[in-house]
């Protein structure tokens, strides 16, 4: 009872809500055929699991982009770095870039991902050493990116031919896709860092007040630059997954307009837009909302036009549900209570 | 002068969950007035001025406006009906030109509809010439000081046809020569028939310029008297319900510091155009002061000690080995704890609870990557609300939740948490009622007798005087002298900052 009543409370528990309430809709109008899950070849098939795979890029970004959010910043530049994410790791597959690597993938997702982190470090250095606000630094690198995306394929489409590559998307473990066991690593992994270091605390505080946390003690140069270093990372980590789906690279569109869904995932957790105090676990519940929305749109057969109209309205009805203001006049009880 | 009741507020109740703010308070304010409203923190001062502003809406009670009952339901109404409050932080916006400000939400139209710049400054320019203000009304407010910026605001609020003006602690950003102004401006106010509340926490200010005195104290009513039937001695006394003699028992007799060992030199440090070469040292169990009107360095001088700011030169010693910090972590790590003067921008973070707040500084000491046992920090946190009488229903309380004077006792407790050799406390008594302030310099004492080095920098030199062994007065970015001993007294301080000593 008090666990039910601690997860009342928590960021988390609207998040969780909804997603379920989503799924619970499909179900529904699906007459119970959304949840059916069948198995194939040894892997698992269904809508569900789709959900969670197509979801698993979003995920990561959400995850980048918590850290960011709470620091007090923002980036707008995560589309662009899975373009250059995965433009470099095609060119090294192909031999484009490091003839000498050539085929090895393994050296590709590396570089690939050290790319990403050095884009965030960039980012971070505008940020945090140079000032500028990060809706401006973060936008070079969005503009920007593309076209470094761009001279590393020399402005081509790339496609590469390596089946150890395609895994990152297409590939099952254990009867589950591939992408999810990035994404519970990485949230497993972080969870483990905020929880067994002070970074939680250091990074909330840095967000709410960066003077005071200064004062204190805390280096909150150092704060910000790692949260981009990681937003960075986390981006070029969903860039390979996109890259590998489509087998290629694709400058132009890899990503493209994806960090608009990677600060709602974040928003529809829960998690303040000004920073300070966040919750992973509510951000990711957020990216599976978008996920699932997407994905139930076309099932209900809603025509490709006006599927951004149907999302918007649905995001508006989801802020609406948390707002704080309407729900303590929709239920007197909960005013009474605080 | 005075022409009968304007406002009459009865049984005024308050009750927040769990807390009756307000307990059948009345208040009564007559036309020509100038109304002191004071109490300690938590007093009720402030929910009073939110329901009669319209800000809370109260439980029970009854409030007249010139013998009219009416019910203030939010700010904007409490305006129409000539009810204006100036806070202590301005609340303009800092970006607009002084006239837009004034004229905001009631701009004056040409026939056309758009908006009559011309008549618009011409206006303001009449209106702020009325309060002795000659500035340029086309630029941003954001350019002038806070003392003009709130005589703008106040300069606004008449220009709506206020009759009831209320002052929110006013003055205590300002300097002594516009607190003046302002008061000058008051009385002209009063004399032109307006009741004036005035909210502060400074008592000598009170019997400059207030006609009547409401004592409030745990939201409850104590007393209206006027000011010439009270004195000092026995307002203190009905504010915080103590004698005043408990209150002022605090150390008189200085001790003889000589042969306290020294534990920080300083030699020359400096950063350029915040602090001249400085030159001070600080003994083991003392409390130096550092004494100068606003401006004069003694915060920057805190600050490059404690690494606050980065200093450009120079030398500082620690017990003989050289020691100069270049970042807050640095002063930390050496046993350097610094309580900075503007509190709720640099001090407190406010969205984190009590217990969060009172671990930072220690985390920050021990490395991210340590994190402290949380069953220390608990017994920590504990410790220190009860030690400081932190006034909380728990821990885990959000801090931007109480009151400044809990706030101030929470960034102390978070420096005590750290174990410092050496405390520099830049006003840590500033914006805070009587009897908390007696308490922080009570606590001051104690630590400094326990040991415990510290730097005390204060605007009111009673409490100066009151805790330091040693003074060092700063004028102009520089020390100009050092007090001690015999030499410490009063009117040497003020020969010193008027620059009469030696």
């Amino acid at each position: 009872m008090e666990i039910l009543q601690k997860y009342r409370r928590a960021r988390i528990f609207w998040p969780s809500v909804i997603f379920l309430g989503i799924l619970l809709f499909n179900t529904i109008i699906s007459k119970g055929e959304f949840l059916s899950i069948t198995m194939m070849d040894g892997h698992f098939y269904g809508r569900l699991v789709d959900i969670f795979r197509n979801g698993s890029k979003l995920m990561l970004l959400a995850m980048g982009m918590t850290f960011v959010i709470a620091s007090g910043g923002i980036d707008i530049s995560v589309g662009s770095v899975m373009a250059i994410s995965g433009a470099i790791a095609c060119s090294v597959i192909r031999g484009n870039l490091f003839p000498f690597f050539q085929g090895s993938v393994f050296f590709a997702l590396v570089l690939a991902v050290a790319a990403g982190a050095l884009c965030g470090a960039w980012n971070g250095f505008l940020v945090s050493r140079v000032r500028i606000q990060p809706m401006v630094a973060t936008l070079i690198l969005m503009v920007a990116g593309r076209g470094i995306a761009q001279l590393i394929t020399n402005g081509k489409i790339i496609t590469v031919n390596s089946p150890s590559y395609y895994f990152i998307n297409g590939g099952y473990i254990l009867g589950l896709p591939f992408p999810l066991y990035l994404v519970i690593i990485l949230f497993a992994g972080l969870l483990f860092f905020t929880k067994k270091t002070a970074f939680g605390l250091f990074l909330a505080s840095s967000g709410i007040n960066d003077k005071s946390s200064r004062l204190a003690g805390i280096r909150v140069e150092n704060i910000k630059l790692l949260v981009y270093v990681f937003c960075g990372a986390a981006a070029a980590g969903a860039g390979l997954i996109e890259s590998s789906g489509i087998k290629g690279a694709d400058c132009n569109n890899a990503g493209l307009m994806i960090e608009l869904d990677a600060i709602l995932s974040v928003a529809i957790g829960g998690n303040l837009l000004t920073g300070g105090r966040f919750s992973l676990g509510a951000s990711i519940c957020g990216a599976l909302i978008i996920q699932s929305i997407t994905t139930t749109i076309y099932a209900m057969g809603v025509p490709p036009e006006v599927i951004q109209l149907v999302k918007a309205l649905l995001v508006i009805t989801i802020s609406l549900i948390q707002s704080e203001k309407l729900s303590i006049k929709l239920l007197p009880a909960k005013a009474a209570a605080q | 002068m005075k022409s009968g009741i304007l406002l009459d507020m009865k049984n005024i109740c308050k009750e927040y969950p769990g807390v009756q703010a307000l307990d059948n308070v009345p208040f009564q304010l007559e036309a020509g007035e100038i109304h002191a409203l004071l109490g300690e923190n938590g007093a009720g001062k402030s929910t009073l001025i939110k329901v009669l502003t319209g800000a809370e809406s109260l439980t029970s009670g009854a409030v007249f406006l010139n013998g009219k009952s009416v019910r203030v339901k939010n700010p904007l109404q409490a305006q129409h009906m000539g009810i204006s409050t100036v806070y202590q932080e301005v609340n303009l916006c800092p970006n607009l030109s002084v006239s837009e400000n004034i004229h905001i939400g009631r701009e004056p139209r040409t026939r056309y509809g758009l908006i009559d710049w011309k008549t618009m400054e011409s206006r303001s320019r009449e209106l702020l010439a009325g309060f002795d203000l000659d500035i340029d009304v086309i630029r941003a407010l954001d350019n002038y000081s806070v003392a003009v910026q709130q005589m703008v605001a106040i300069a606004r609020s008449c220009d709506i046809s206020a009759r009831i003006l209320i002052l929110d602690e006013p003055t205590s950003s300002l300097t002594d020569t516009e607190v003046d102004k302002l008061f000058s401006v008051m009385r002209r106010l009063r004399d032109e028939g307006m009741g004036i509340i005035f909210v502060t926490h400074f008592l000598d200010q009170v019997y400059q310029v207030c006609d009547r005195i409401t004592v409030l104290r745990n939201g409850r009513y104590i007393c209206t008297e006027n000011t010439k039937a009270l004195d000092k001695v026995s307002l203190v006394g009905r504010m915080i319900g103590k004698d005043y003699s408990e209150l002022s028992g605090s150390r008189t007799s200085r001790e003889e510091t000589g042969d306290k060992d020294i534990l920080m030199d300083v030699r020359g440090l400096y950063k350029s155009g915040t602090i001249s070469p400085l030159n001070l040292s600080l003994r083991q169990g003392e409390i130096l002061g550092f004494g100068g009107l606003l401006g004069s360095g003694r915060s920057e001088a805190a600050r490059v000690i404690f690494g606050a700011d980065r200093p450009d030169g120079g030398d500082l010693s620690l017990e003989g080995e050289p020691a100069l910090f270049k970042t807050p972590l640095e002063g930390i790590r050496a046993g350097l704890a610094f309580c900075p003067e503007e509190r709720k921008v640099e001090g407190i973070v406010g969205e984190l609870s009590i217990r969060d707040n009172i671990m930072l500084a220690l985390q920050a000491k021990k490395g991210m990557t340590k994190p402290l046992d949380p069953d220390e920090v608990d017994r920590l946190t504990r410790k220190y609300i009860e030690l400081l009488q932190i006034k909380t229903p728990d821990e885990h309380q959000t801090v931007k939740n109480l009151s400044g004077g809990n706030q101030q006792k929470v960034i102390l407790a978070r420096w005590l948490a750290t174990d410092p050799r050496i405390l520099i406390l830049d006003e840590p008594t500033r914006g805070i009622d009587v009897g908390t302030k007696a308490e922080i310099q009570k606590i001051m004492i104690s630590l400094a007798d326990g040991g415990m080095s510290v730097v005390f920098i204060s605007s009111e030199i009673d409490e100066m005087m009151r805790c330091c062994e040693r003074m060092v007065v700063l004028k102009d970015r520089a020390v100009v002298c050092e007090l001690s001993g015999e030499t410490l007294t009063e009117s040497r301080v003020m020969q010193s900052i008027a620059g009469k000593g030696e």
